[in-house]
């Protein structure tokens, strides 16, 4: 058995019929990220206990116990999941020494469906970033080009599956942080829809957006992820009492007659040759297996990303007010701390610890939120976020999917774009909307640039409709021309 | 550009220490970020609804029982300096 290739479904199959010892997948997977990671830089720590605790689960299995669906399958774990045990830093200094008391829920999930955890991957600071430039802990690298970004926020994990460093991985996406990186690096990334998976345990940044989803090598891995995932949870009072559908047992590629609808505002121009190629390909293929395409429209989509930047800042500065030195994370140095004022002593605190990104986004949340200037920026962005999600449903009533671009062009080069703030944030252009109303949304690899980097094109559904928007990505990549290709290191 | 006033009183409402060179550069950065905000000031939204939570919230009941998931000591697990398991801070009054 091909470890390094196989599947969730194979990994944990072998491991429950002792084909395979989840001993030996874990120090398969550990032999990768000792020898290729120096060159990534994906993980930010790696658990030491991981070998250790896939014996205890081989025991388990010897006993006749059932260890869960995914049984032995070696799983890293973005550094915005609290795990029990494990440092969960957020990519940021102010939380370099944090070890967390409890598992989030959806890691808590996974480890009673049966995955080992092998180490926390890198990110941007707070998932505030869209190159993973901004992590305390480095630069990560893009395994098809090492000179290029993996793209963020949830880089290493995007890096780390697409060099098969682990069998599945982990990220959150506040305005296109999974499906943005998942794009970068030829890999499979789903937000789900707002409420379906608890964030329960993960580092805020803005509550109303963040949304925790899987980053895999295939659209089943992904459905099979989910179902593990999603589901209510009496500590995050947004999440939905609706059941967890079967996804990854109802997948088809038979999308005859479903409605792929392409939004106007998104084909102006303006993507990269190879990007255009790839959407045009994508459509092409839909229509070959006998999707209709329409035409829908969300005009305000046009406004989503100062709206995003508005909605994001605002609830950051208000989340990062925790971190104030003295239940966890750094402290500023203080000789005498009987003689320091409270608010010098959170000042200089929160000015070390946090990074050049995230206070800029402090600063700008805190000024929109400031006393004279909520009704003019954080109410009206809300008023717009309705008037884009109630057009997202208008268009979702002509069409079951909307296909997009994930992102105007491939990876770009590490440092290109890292001292334009503004530049940086147009990156999100085609990702931000679909937070912003709530909805779901996934990068899928159909295509590949000139110079060999991976493209994905972005699926978008309604509220809870994850179904057919995997169904579509499953037709899609059955039918994909980068089906099997695989970046250079691994 | 915002001027240095303002840098200095959101800096304070943030409790967020900068230094010089940031405030410089925050001022031209926030000026460009809140101009690029301009665009959906022109929006008309007159009655519509802030949009908070983007999918339905369902009320639920729940029991209201006591639970101690955590001793004191994992609590304090991560303190950067304490006593015992008190927190150790700057005097607060």
């Amino acid at each position: 058995m091909n470890l390094t290739f196989a599947s969730i479904t194979e990994i944990a199959d072998a491991v429950k019929s002792k084909k395979v010892s989840a001993k030996e997948v874990a120090e398969h997977f550990q032999n990768r990220i000792e020898s290729l990671d120096g060159r990534l830089n994906s993980f930010s720590s790696k658990n030491s206990h991981a070998v250790h605790e896939a014996e205890a689960l081989d025991a388990r299995i010897a006993r006749g116990e059932d260890v869960g669906p995914m049984a032995g399958v070696p799983f890293g774990i973005k550094e915005m999941f609290c795990t029990k045990g494990l440092p969960t830093t957020a990519g940021s200094k102010i939380l370099e020494n944090f070890v967390p008391p409890y598992d989030s829920t959806v890691v808590a999930r996974l480890k009673k469906a049966g995955i080992v955890v092998m180490g926390k991957l890198n990110q941007d600071e707070f998932a505030m970033g869209s190159s993973n430039e901004t992590s305390f802990h480095g630069v990560v690298r893009n395994p098809w080009n090492l000179d290029c970004v993996p793209g963020g926020s949830s880089g290493g994990s995007a890096a780390a599956q697409a060099a098969r460093l682990v069998v599945g991985t982990l990220g959150t996406d506040t305005g296109g942080s999974i499906r943005q990186p998942a794009s970068f690096c030829g890999i499979v990334g789903v937000k789900p829809t707002y409420g379906r998976v608890s964030r329960y345990g993960i580092i805020a940044y803005a509550s109303s957006l963040d949304q925790a989803g899987p980053m895999v090598s295939s659209v089943k891995d992904a459905a099979l992820t989910m179902e593990v995932i999603s589901g209510f949870d009496n500590h995050d009072s947004t999440t939905t009492q609706r059941s967890v559908p079967s996804w990854s047992r109802h997948l088809k590629t038979d999308v005859k007659g479903m409605k792929i609808g392409l939004m106007k505002e998104y084909m102006t121009g303006g993507l990269h040759p190879d990007v255009q190629k790839t959407v045009e390909n994508s459509i092409e293929t839909l229509k070959k297996m006998g999707a209709d395409i329409v035409e829908v429209s969300v005009p305000m989509t046009e406004v989503a990303v100062p709206v995003y930047y508005l909605v994001a800042a605002s609830e950051a500065s208000s989340n990062l007010a925790r971190y104030d030195g003295v239940k966890y994370g750094y402290r500023a140095d203080f000789k005498n701390l009987s003689a320091i004022d409270l608010e010098e002593f959170y000042s200089k605190t929160r000015g070390q610890g946090f990074g050049k990104e995230v206070k800029r986004r402090i600063m700008l949340g805190t000024y929109c939120l400031s006393s004279g200037y909520y009704d003019a920026y954080y109410n009206k962005a809300g008023q717009v976020r309705r008037l884009i999600m109630n057009q997202y449903l208008e268009a979702f009533k002509k069409c079951d999917v909307i296909l997009s671009a994930v992102t105007a062009a491939p990876a770009f080069k590490i440092g290109e774009r890292i001292s334009d703030p503004l530049t940086m944030y147009l990156n999100d252009i085609f990702t931000t909307s679909t937070n912003l109303a709530g909805l779901p949304g996934m990068s899928v690899p159909f295509g590949m640039s000139q110079e060999g980097l991976p493209i994905g094109v972005q699926l978008t559904a309604g509220h809870f409709e994850e179904q057919k928007m995997l169904d579509v990505a499953y037709a899609l990549e059955s039918a994909s021309p980068v089906k099997g290709k695989n970046p250079h290191v691994v | 550009m915002i001027d240095k006033k303002t840098i200095e009183h959101i800096a304070k409402l943030a409790r967020l220490h900068v230094t010089e060179e940031e405030a410089q550069e925050y001022s031209l950065q926030l000026a460009k970020a809140l101009a690029h905000f301009e665009q959906i000031a022109k929006i008309d939204t007159t009655g519509v609804e802030p949009l908070i939570t983007p999918t339905e919230i369902e009320s639920y009941w729940r029991e209201d029982v006591v639970k101690q998931e955590f001793s004191a000591e994992e609590m304090t697990a991560n303190a950067p300096s304490k006593a015992g398991n008190l927190f150790k801070v700057p005097p607060v009054v």
